[in-house]
């Protein structure tokens, strides 16, 4: 009969075995690259639905000057990126590099997690610099940027004999428009602006509103300008925009339709040049329409290095190529992605030879007046209970007084 | 004469006794180990840590800060815990009686001598064992208010059909619907079970006695079903309170708030906002929640489960 303390033995070996199978998961995550290269593992979700052979271009020009550097790149899709960026610095996981846009950046800066860096950065655009530093510290650097248009398909402007989009529209040239091209019956809506949070600071900016009181310890958008931009938003549902009920807000719903040309006017962003050049159909981009003020929604993305990389300098080299090299650039441009953030800007100009859509101009004359996203620690939480407020006066389940009257005492609670 | 023998016999046992249960506790220890060890790793070690959790701020990246029970205390007094039990309660409240009596219905008619019975028992069977994220996707499609299969036919009858998870009045009855429709083939497979374990002779008599049909079903076929419905109500209970693949799927805990169910928030907490204490104080309230049901239950089963 086996002896008690070696069956014990065998035991306490089965459960050291399961514990050494668990951490598994971990131990595989460091590849020794070959030949002894140093590995850089790289997180990030902006080359995720379109742009990932870019993203490779620009690994492969790197490794090509960078020899003993392996550059992994881990590619998720934005709606799960932040869920899992989160777990991973939580267990410790996390890549050498990753990327945070511009609303997570205060969260993780305020965390921590990141390493300073020490750059020259006279090749970055100075306020995409700025907007990376937290208490002083450069934190991250610029990876890109990004603007808000309003896409227009000529042919049905055409169809319907209505004026083309100027840069001299209101929210009231808009409105008369999008009313005269929305034609249900044949399935054709004028416009498509969703009641949610990255909409309403911006056309709160728009009315002449602010979000946030100047040092920030509350919302000041319970004003009649919130109220302004909620209605002009909430009031598109079921008016000259399809309803909740009809598929709004769901994952490609709005591209889908313009895609289909079933969407005359389109609020989204400059991004969508790259997937919309082969539609078949003329369309052109113009800067969105004002009320009190103009304000376009500019986003910008940042690359981090981890607190916890062994190799900080490599990482920052290889995001220092990333986000400022020649290679980016050229690639950015060509493909139609989001704008490289340097400061010569003799180098963007083959951007507004390409075509479509013509008028690329639009992208930078937005950039003349811009709002950036309200930032708060509780950013999410924030987020979504402005978007649920909007959603329930676009709904008509709230009167958009009473909505805002909501939003901002939730805001308020989380600040 | 022999009085000191039981004292002797006894000790002698006992100590070979207690030789044997040492030997008999390692053989045990081995063949438990391949459940012993993942349950232990997986559930208990959690468990224990998220309490630990619970008592502090944590939002998954920088330290813990310990606060004491101030999580649990913001918990009872915030209006969401609350409403994500109502809509919790809610959604058992529709689900459980009718993934019953649709399991009951679909048991009972493949327990007759149904020409090609075992097709619809595997029929009916196949959602369970489906994963929820298929199921769930399925009737968001079939759902949904613009394109969806459901309203199509409603409209063939001249009826305009609702938003569905798109309204807040009809999100929940839509998870509810594909829950039910799932699990009802869980359902049917044990009162199947426990129908087929109610003796014949017991029908035979009751015909002799001139009952009617409904009056055999009342009288006979649910009392001693009643093992099996008990089975499957604190079964169907405790997934209940922990309903969330479908919510997440289909409506995100939307629109409005209003399938916020408690483990939707539980993962909102973490996942969404980095509240990581705070969920796991909410975790632990569920659990509590479930416990105390399912005592009561246990407690209760004496009153109306017969066994036969």
């Amino acid at each position: 009969m086996t002896h008690p303390i070696r069956l014990g033995a065998v035991a306490a070996a089965a459960a050291l075995l399961a514990l050494s199978a668990c951490s598994q998961g971990s131990a595989t995550r460091e590849d020794g690259g070959e030949d002894g290269q140093t590995v850089v593992r790289y997180m990030e979700f902006s080359s995720n639905g379109g742009n990932e052979q870019n993203l490779e271009a620009i690994v492969a020009a790197f490794e090509e000057e960078n020899p003993d550097i392996d550059v992994q790149v881990e590619t998720t899709p934005y709606a799960d990126y932040f869920t899992k960026l989160q777990t991973a610095v939580a267990g410790g996981t996390e890549a050498d590099a990753f990327e945070l846009n511009y609303e997570n950046f205060v969260t993780y800066a305020d965390s921590g997690a990141l390493a300073e860096l020490d750059v020259d950065g006279g090749a970055y655009t100075p306020s995409l610099l700025e907007a990376f530093q937290h208490d002083g510290a450069q934190l991250g650097l610029p990876e890109s940027f990004s603007d808000v248009v309003l896409f227009y398909n000529k042919d049905l402007f055409a169809a319907a004999g209505v004026p083309e989009p100027t840069a001299d529209w209101t929210w009231e040239d808009e409105r008369a428009a999008a009313e005269a091209l929305t034609d249900t019956a044949a399935g054709v809506w004028g416009d498509y602006q969703p009641a949610t949070f990255h909409e309403f600071y911006k056309a709160l900016a728009q009315a002449g509103g602010e979000f946030l009181t100047e040092d920030g310890s509350a919302t000041a958008f319970n004003s009649p300008e919130g109220v302004a931009a909620a209605t002009w938003l909430a009031g598109k549902s079921g008016t000259v925009m399809p309803t909740e009920a009809e598929g709004a807000g769901t994952p490609d719903f709005d591209s889908t339709l313009f895609r289909e040309g079933k969407l005359a006017m389109w609020h989204s962003g400059i991004w969508m040049f790259g997937p919309l050049a082969d539609v078949p159909f003329e369309w052109d981009v113009v800067v969105e329409p004002g009320d009190a003020n103009r304000a376009s929604a500019m986003f910008t993305n940042g690359v981090v290095v981890s607190a916890n990389s062994e190799h900080p300098e490599e990482t920052q080299a290889w995001l220092e190529f990333l986000t400022s090299s020649d290679t980016t650039v050229d690639t950015r441009l060509s493909a139609g992605w989001e704008l490289p953030p340097i400061a010569d800007e003799a180098k963007l100009a083959p951007y507004l030879e390409q075509t479509p859509p013509a008028n690329r101009q639009a992208v930078f004359d937005a950039l003349e007046e811009t709002v950036l996203p309200p930032v708060i620690v509780r950013q999410q939480e924030m987020q979504d209970a402005v978007t649920e407020e909007l959603g329930n006066a676009a709904a008509g389940r709230k009167t958009v007084e009473q909505a805002i009257a909501d939003a901002a005492a939730r805001v308020d609670e989380l600040l | 004469m022999n009085r000191g023998t039981p004292s002797r016999r006894r000790n002698r046992n006992t100590l070979r006794y207690g030789g044997n249960r040492l030997r008999y506790a390692g053989i045990v220890a081995l063949f438990l180990a391949p459940s012993l060890v993942p349950l232990t790793l997986f559930t208990l070690v959690p468990m224990v840590s998220s309490l630990w959790v619970a008592l502090h701020d944590w939002n998954l990246i920088t330290p813990m800060e310990f606060v004491g029970l101030d999580n649990f205390r913001d918990l009872l007094t915030d209006g969401g815990t609350w409403a994500a039990f109502g809509h919790t309660l809610g959604y058992i409240a529709g689900y459980l009686p009718l993934v019953y009596l649709l399991g009951l219905a679909a048991a009972l008619a493949l327990n007759t001598a149904l020409k090609g019975r075992n097709v619809f028992r595997a029929a009916y069977f196949l959602p369970v064992v489906t994963s929820w994220v298929v199921v769930a996707l399925l009737w968001r499609w079939l759902l949904s208010p613009a394109n969806g299969l459901v309203n199509h036919l409603l409209g063939l009858v001249g009826i305009d059909g609702p938003g569905w998870w798109t309204d807040p009045t009809w999100a929940m009855p839509s998870v509810i619907l594909a829950s039910a429709w799932k699990d009802l083939g869980f359902v049917m497979i044990i009162l199947l079970a426990g129908l087929q374990a109610i003796p014949g002779e017991l029908y035979d008599a009751a015909r002799v006695d001139g009952t009617s049909a409904w009056q055999r079903f009342r009288y006979v076929t649910l009392p001693l079903l009643s093992p099996s419905t008990f089975f499957v109500v604190v079964i169907s209970l405790i997934n209940g309170f922990q309903v969330f693949d479908q919510v997440y799927v289909m409506t995100g805990g939307g629109p409005a708030g209003s399938t916020e169910v408690v483990v939707q928030q539980i993962y909102d907490l973490t996942f969404r906002y980095g509240r990581a204490g705070d969920a796991s104080a909410l975790s632990w309230l569920l659990f509590v929640v479930v416990l105390i049901v399912t005592i009561v239950q246990v407690r209760g089963q004496r009153r109306w489960v017969t066994y036969a």
